[in-house]
């Protein structure tokens, strides 16, 4: 045998490099996953190709000449209207039709700036929050913003003051509301979320049995019924005659029931910080206030934020539920807009449309949630 | 005697050291604390009182004997109670709590069975599969359950046929806008002791289980007791329905000339807020299930095979019953909300306790403190009923300290 002859290598069999090897060990690697696999793979077969001739490849896309941002864009000749629109695939000039209510439901459109503004200063507080993540004051910054944020859009959306004229509430509609009552809802319930959770953790008797009742009933019973409570009998609590807004009805609502999911949530947070940190705060003096503001709350809140954030999404899936006491939210839209005797059966691009919306805003928070996880468990284990 | 304590030091100490008192304060602060609170009541129910008289509503619940009027959307609820808008208000209530109890187990069981093989699934090693479920669970969970329930209703009405085009599935069962139609079935006398069988079979099944598990754990012998649950539970009530006759009859659905005739109608309302609410929560039961395996020691799966076990039996007895002491609590606690979304039900007119009590029946009589504490007093039961279940659960299932 020849030893410095060298042997040319050869190549590894063709079933072991790959995509063949990736087949075959994540799609066929025993006979139950293969029949599994072709099985999926039928599933999709059935779902995707019908639905994409739905949405795009055979729906309706004549919406007439379109101006965006200055440029007229020509679709075809005329919209289309329900008629000429087709049945057996999307009818998407209805959306297009309707797009305003969706977005702004009966606001004035003279007065249209103000929600646009309203829609511009969320997304700029959503990008401070991101870009503001290593600054040193980011603390004062996102608390300014968080005070800031409410009187602002509300002087904007509603008017009065001597600065913009009013626009009634039961205007106020579509993506616009949803919103409104999704960031109402979280700024006015957190505070009181975290006096009840701490409420429920205090050595008073009777305050920790008052907020334990109140969170306990506050999450045993279904949110209509609270809404309900809120639409039917509240105004009965208060002295006779006081005229009682149904938006704000609505709003004392979910700011009381979600309160309650709050609490629990930074209850738990309470719950994780070591007994030590109480007593070494107890034992340099501190108050009650400041022990709680200086010393628990920051690394409690710390802990519960993603869970602060997993509890603000179901609130803003919450929010579709008062279209049942009346109001008209980007949901109940799809309801009214269908109505419409010119667009008659066209609820399912509606609902398809507004699927999206939430999906897009609902799958942005979560991830925004899983995100912050991860990073304060890291931070943990170091 | 605390009390005592305090008032004795009390007598010796100056204002400025009573003032800054811990127990002195904790003392004054629950005191206030309660007068705020008993104030705020005492003031809205005195409003309450004066508003109720001022706009003439009556107070009491003599309403519930009253004449309903009204029509209830025909399902379980109305067959069970007989109910004819000549029936009283409290007729409704319980229509409205059979249809919410009905909507809650058949969500519960589908859920469950859906979650569990979502779970599952979004663990497989084929890509494909834990991909498809993953994606599931990432649209489901994040569209409104509320949307949902438009939604399948929505498609149910439009896509399925008109009455008299129903779809038929061998002349037993029919699909068409208006539901789905079973056949209904009908009781006779002596199916109750067959019922009584079913109990029983069970009941010795339990028996049998347990003394072959101590058998094998005294003597290691092991015995094969499928079979003979099987013929417990199933071949018992069998004998004695043959020896009855058999004393169950099913009434099929007929197509008439424009509509079905006869049957069990599912209506579609049923249909779309149980399969709503089953999909939605199945995604949230698939990541409990999902993060109980994941939680097992992978150490675990190792010492099973290093002892030998297979695939199965690894799976069976050492990984499911530590992933199940995770996953369960999370579960229940999602039937408890599946329970309470039922309530959206309201929303699409299926007749459950929100929709037909605290909705329809609110409006004709007004007495909304009354109809909507006793709504709420439902659901705080069956919240209390599902926590006592969890704490029960959880107590059989905590690891025994050593």
């Amino acid at each position: 045998m020849a030893v410095n002859e060298l042997q040319s290598t050869r190549k590894p069999p063709i079933s072991q490099i790959g995509a063949i090897l990736w087949l075959r060990t994540n799609l066929f690697s025993s006979w139950t996953n293969g029949l599994l696999t072709l099985a999926s793979l039928y599933l999709l077969y059935i779902a995707i190709p019908p639905l994409l001739d739905w949405m795009f490849l055979s729906a309706n896309f004549n919406f007439g000449t379109v101006n965006i941002l200055g440029f007229d864009i020509k679709f075809s000749e005329v919209m289309a209207n329900n008629d000429n629109c087709g049945r057996e695939a999307a009818c998407w000039p209805f959306i297009y039709e309707k797009f305003y209510m969706f977005t702004y439901g009966f606001y004035p459109r003279e007065e249209v700036w103000r929600p646009d503004v309203f829609y511009g200063l969320t997304a700029l507080l959503i990008v401070i929050v991101r870009l503001v993540r290593n600054y040193k004051y980011k603390n004062r910054v996102i608390l300014t913003m968080i005070v800031a944020y409410p009187i602002v859009s509300y002087v904007l959306i509603a008017g009065g003051f001597g600065l913009l004229p009013v626009v009634q509430t039961h205007l106020w509609g579509g993506l616009l509301l949803t919103l409104i009552i999704a960031s109402v809802g979280i700024v006015v319930s957190f505070p009181i979320g975290v006096v009840l959770a701490l409420g429920r953790q205090s050595d008073l008797r009777v305050i920790k049995l008052f907020s334990t009742i109140f969170i306990e009933f506050i999450r045993a019973v279904p949110l209509i019924t609270i809404l309900f409570m809120a639409s039917f009998v509240l105004p009965l609590f208060l002295e006779s005659g006081t005229n009682f807004d149904k938006l704000l009805r609505a709003l004392i609502a979910i700011a009381l029931f979600q309160a309650a999911y709050f609490a629990e949530v930074v209850r738990g947070g309470l719950q994780a910080i070591p007994k030590g940190q109480y007593e070494a705060a107890d034992a340099i003096g501190l108050s009650y206030f400041k022990k709680n503001a200086l010393i628990i709350l920051p690394q409690a809140l710390k802990i519960s934020i993603p869970n602060i954030v997993g509890s603000s999404i179901s609130l803003f899936k919450d929010t579709t539920l008062v279209l049942i006491i009346g109001l008209l939210d980007m949901l109940a839209m799809v309801n009214m807009t269908s109505q419409d005797i010119h667009w008659l059966g066209r609820e399912t691009e509606g609902y398809v449309t507004v699927t999206i919306v939430f999906w897009v805003i609902l799958y942005s928070m979560s991830r925004y949630s899983r995100k912050l996880e991860i990073r304060f468990n890291t931070e943990n284990e170091n | 005697m605390k009390q005592q304590n305090i008032l004795s030091q009390v007598k010796n100490l100056t204002f400025r050291e009573i003032l800054y008192n811990n127990e002195v304060r904790a003392f004054f602060f629950q005191v206030a604390t309660f007068l705020l609170i008993f104030g705020l009541f005492y003031t809205i129910i005195g409003n309450l009182f004066d508003n109720i008289e001022a706009r003439g509503i009556h107070t009491g619940f003599s309403f519930l004997k009253n004449r309903a009027g009204f029509d209830i959307l025909p399902f379980l609820g109305n067959y069970l109670q007989d109910y004819t808008p000549e029936s009283s208000n409290l007729t409704v209530f319980y229509v409205g709590l059979i249809n919410t109890l009905i909507v809650a187990f058949v969500g519960i069981i589908v859920t469950t069975f859906l979650g569990l093989f979502i779970g599952i699934a979004r663990l497989s090693n084929n890509y494909l599969i834990a991909k498809l479920a993953g994606g599931y669970i990432e649209l489901f969970r994040n569209i409104p359950v509320l949307l949902q329930i438009f939604f399948w209703y929505n498609i149910f009405i439009n896509i399925f046929p008109h009455p008299k085009k129903s779809l038929s599935f061998f002349d037993v069962v029919f699909l068409n806008q208006r539901g789905l139609y079973l056949p209904k079935p009908i009781l006779e006398n002596g199916f109750l002791l067959v019922i009584i069988a079913f109990v029983v079979g069970i009941i010795l099944t339990v028996f049998m289980k347990r003394y072959f598990n101590k058998k094998h754990d005294e003597t290691g012998v092991h015995t094969r007791t499928l079979g003979y649950s099987t013929l417990l539970i199933l071949g018992l009530p069998a004998v004695f329905f043959l020896l009855l006759g058999s004393p169950l009859h099913f009434d099929f659905a007929v197509l008439g000339k424009f509509n079905l005739k006869g049957g069990m109608q599912v209506v579609p309302e049923f249909i779309a807020l149980t399969f709503a609410l089953s999909v939605y929560t199945a995604t949230y039961i698939a990541e409990a299930i999902r993060s109980g395996i994941e939680a097992v020691d992978k150490g675990q799966k190792e010492a099973a095979a290093a002892i030998g076990l297979t695939q199965t039996q690894s799976l069976k007895l050492i990984v499911l019953p530590q992933a199940l002491r995770v996953a369960i609590p999370p579960t229940i606690n999602q039937y408890l909300n599946l329970t309470k979304n039922s309530s959206l039900a309201t929303a699409i007119g299926y007749p459950e306790l929100m929709s037909a009590f605290g909705g329809t029946v609110l409006n004709q009589v007004g007495q909304a403190v009354e109809i909507l504490g006793m709504a709420m007093l439902v659901y705080l039961v069956i919240s209390l009923c599902i926590s006592f279940l969890l704490n029960v659960v959880n107590k059989r299932m905590a690891i025994p300290e050593r």
